[in-house]
């Protein structure tokens, strides 16, 4: 049951508080040295699924192996993880070492053998010149900087991360984000790592999992869950801006097509699952950075004109805001184009690159 | 002229605006302040100037004027020579009583409603939400439906009458609110630091001592200065639960004042009823920043 490069297994895991059920049923698989990420919108459960692996709550059902060790009933200690806090949850009475060595001394380690360990940790993350002073004293980067530093000394097999960036502003964000991947890199650790931020759950993981009112709705690698999410939900919440959808019909026959508002989209290219039904109506979904305009439009087999209704220059690119049967649709430009709003634009793009779902039950066909 | 002026003179506001001094809503406000000021602070200063007189001046019947002669004969009277019933060893014998159950009573209440508080607020164990419940319900019960109860109570474990007796009962009364105190506190620290706590593989006891306690002086200080002065204040456990040897100093400062005999020495009752306000007198002007910052930090979250 517990194969040998599983690092955390959970199997049938249900949770709740009180009545109000949180996790129903939940199984997953954390590889050994995988940095996997737990994605999902605010009140998911993702915080709940983490605290259950420490060994912070009580669960109602199921079991939780890790490093093939069954610790469904072993304190957190025991465990042998090390959790990080969005919070940063240092202790404010204890200067940097003194929240470095709590842990340690609890667990009666020498003298000689904290130190070590505590120069170690100080050394991986430059915060020597810190350990004197009280948490109070530190910048939030600083403080994120000792509290994983904690989890370190612990040189634990697994390391919890919950939110960890979330207070930081965005460009520390963007440093300690690299930070931790240069962190996992080294020490090749399992890290869990919990986030509501998309970038964040792309750049990092070797896997994510997309979490939905306490399930796992896909688990896969970051390129899969972009380009080929399960369903709508995924596809929606992944990618920013968001996914544009059009409603229509899916048509079978010698070529298939995807039909609304008098047009067709060929979809030859497309690669069906092969698994739903390829009539009836469905949803085609397509990213706003996959459409393009201009000399490209040679390269794809379809395209339409539409009228450029609000226009949003990043820098970068340019999202362009306009209508398709009735529905928001944006598109990427190149950041230098002289499109103005009420302008006509013809716009194409590659059905390689489109999602199609089925309308009923939003799965991805 | 330069800028600055120039801007001042044309009639634009700029700047912070004025607030004229003596404003409709400034002469409201410090004036309501200063009388309600005075109305506390003139009977302690008709105490504290008749306790300075002697009899023959306080006999003139000008209650407000100042001493013409100082006199401490009245303070010392009343500190170790007044009579209360067959002991002329005035009032020291009571502020030693006194001494004698507030410091175990507050140091045994806080310690255990401290505790009772940080374990319902973190380690939510089976039955918590009933303890709970009974300890709340604990407090509004009326003091008179328990005190026959107790003194039979006290009766049997022989404490009836002792200072300890005394002090078990004080305890056991500060519990309710205190906990409801302690409990609302701990609660409003944040949770994550206890989990980082656990994974550090501290206890129930090293959470406390090492991490919570140190993080939790406001509220010590607080629960402190309410017990501090409830029990020192307090009047009606103290006539009933003890003997006059252990009269608490309120029992025998009313005793004093209340005496029968002889002419009534206005002035040693006055002396003698600054002495035994004076010790929460102190605390309070000692903590009452502290006080009310911890009150605060305590009321944000429940
Ligand atoms: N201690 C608790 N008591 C009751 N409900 C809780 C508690 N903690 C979390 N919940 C509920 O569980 C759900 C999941 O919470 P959480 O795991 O914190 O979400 P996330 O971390 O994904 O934002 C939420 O609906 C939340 O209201
Ligand atoms: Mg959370």
């Amino acid at each position: 049951m517990n194969n040998m490069n599983s690092s955390i297994s959970i199997q049938n895991l249900d949770l709740a508080f009180g009545s109000v059920e949180v996790i129903n049923d939940l199984n997953l698989e954390v590889h050994d040295g995988e940095f996997l990420v737990l994605l999902g919108s605010s009140g998911c459960g993702k915080s709940t699924l983490l605290n259950c692996i420490a060994g912070l709550l009580d669960i109602n059902d199921g079991q939780i192996h890790i490093k093939g060790k069954n610790v469904t009933w072993e304190e957190p200690k025991d465990r042998g993880i090390g959790m990080v806090f969005q919070s940063y949850a240092l202790y404010p009475q204890m200067t940097v070492k003194g929240n470095l060595s709590f842990g340690l001394k609890n667990a009666k380690f020498s003298k000689k053998e904290i130190e070590s360990r505590i120069a170690h940790a100080a050394n991986v993350l430059q915060i020597e010149p810190l350990l004197k002073r009280k948490p109070a004293h530190l910048s939030g980067g600083q403080r994120q900087r000792v509290a994983i530093g904690r989890a370190l000394v612990r040189d634990v097999d697994v390391f919890l991360f919950d939110e960890p960036l979330s207070n930081l502003d965005a460009k520390l964000r963007a440093d300690l984000r690299v930070e931790i991947k240069r962190l996992h890199k080294r020490l090749q650790n399992t890290m869990v790592y919990v986030t509501h931020d998309q970038v964040e759950a792309m750049t990092l993981a070797s896997r994510i999992a997309i979490m939905r009112a306490g399930a796992i709705v896909q688990l896969d690698e970051p390129h899969n869950i972009y380009n080929k999410p399960l369903n709508r939900f995924v596809a929606e919440f992944i990618g920013s801006p968001s996914m544009n959808f059009i409603e229509g019909n899916l048509t079978d026959g010698e070529t298939p097509h995807f039909a609304f508002d008098n047009l067709q989209v060929p979809l030859q290219a497309y690669p069906f699952d092969g698994k739903g039904r390829m009539s009836g109506p469905a949803t085609l979904g397509i990213r706003p950075e996959h459409i393009v305009t201009g000399a490209a439009l040679t390269e794809v087999p379809w395209s339409t004109t539409v009228e450029v209704d609000v226009i949003e220059p990043m820098g970068s690119d340019t999202l362009i805001w306009s209508k398709i049967s009735d529905q928001d649709f944006r598109f990427r430009v190149d950041g230098q184009s002289t499109l103005r709003a009420g302008d006509s634009v013809e716009i194409g793009f590659d059905p390689a690159k489109i999602c199609v779902f089925d309308a009923e039950s939003d799965l991805r066909l | 002229m330069n800028t600055k002026t120039a801007r001042l003179s044309s009639q634009q506001p700029s700047g912070p605006k004025p607030k004229p001094l003596f404003s409709r809503h400034n002469v409201f406000l410090y004036g309501t302040l200063f009388i309600v000021a005075m109305y506390y602070a003139l009977p302690l200063y008709v105490m504290i100037v008749t306790s300075l007189k002697g009899m023959p001046e306080i006999r003139v019947g000008n209650i407000f004027s100042p001493p013409m002669e100082i006199t401490f004969q009245p303070w010392v009277t009343a500190w170790s020579e007044a009579c209360t019933g067959l002991n002329c060893d005035g009032l020291s014998r009571g502020f030693w009583n006194s001494v004698k159950i507030t410091i175990p009573s507050v140091i045994l209440s806080i310690a255990i409603s401290s505790i009772n508080g940080y374990a319902l607020a973190n380690w939510r164990f089976k039955g918590a939400n009933l303890f709970f419940t009974i300890l709340i319900f604990g407090a509004f019960i009326p003091y008179q439906v328990i005190i026959y109860p107790l003194v039979i109570i006290l009766r049997e474990i022989n404490l009836y009458g002792s200072l300890a007796g005394l002090v078990l009962v004080h305890t056991i009364f500060g519990m309710p609110i205190l906990t409801l105190l302690f409990r609302n506190y701990f609660s409003s620290l944040p949770e994550e630091l206890f989990k980082a706590a656990r994974i550090d593989g501290a206890g129930f006891w090293g959470i406390f001592f090492k991490v919570m306690l140190p993080m939790s002086m406001p509220i010590f200080v607080v629960a402190m200065i309410l017990q501090i002065t409830g029990i020192w204040n307090d009047f009606l456990f103290g006539i009933i639960y003890t003997k006059p040897e252990t009269y608490p100093m309120t029992v025998q400062l009313n005793n004093i004042v209340n005496s029968v005999q002889g002419v009534k020495e206005y002035n040693v009752n006055m002396a003698a009823t600054i002495l035994t306000g004076l010790v929460p007198l102190t605390i309070y002007f000692i903590s009452g920043k502290l006080f009310v910052r911890g009150i605060a930090a305590g009321a944000v979250k429940g």
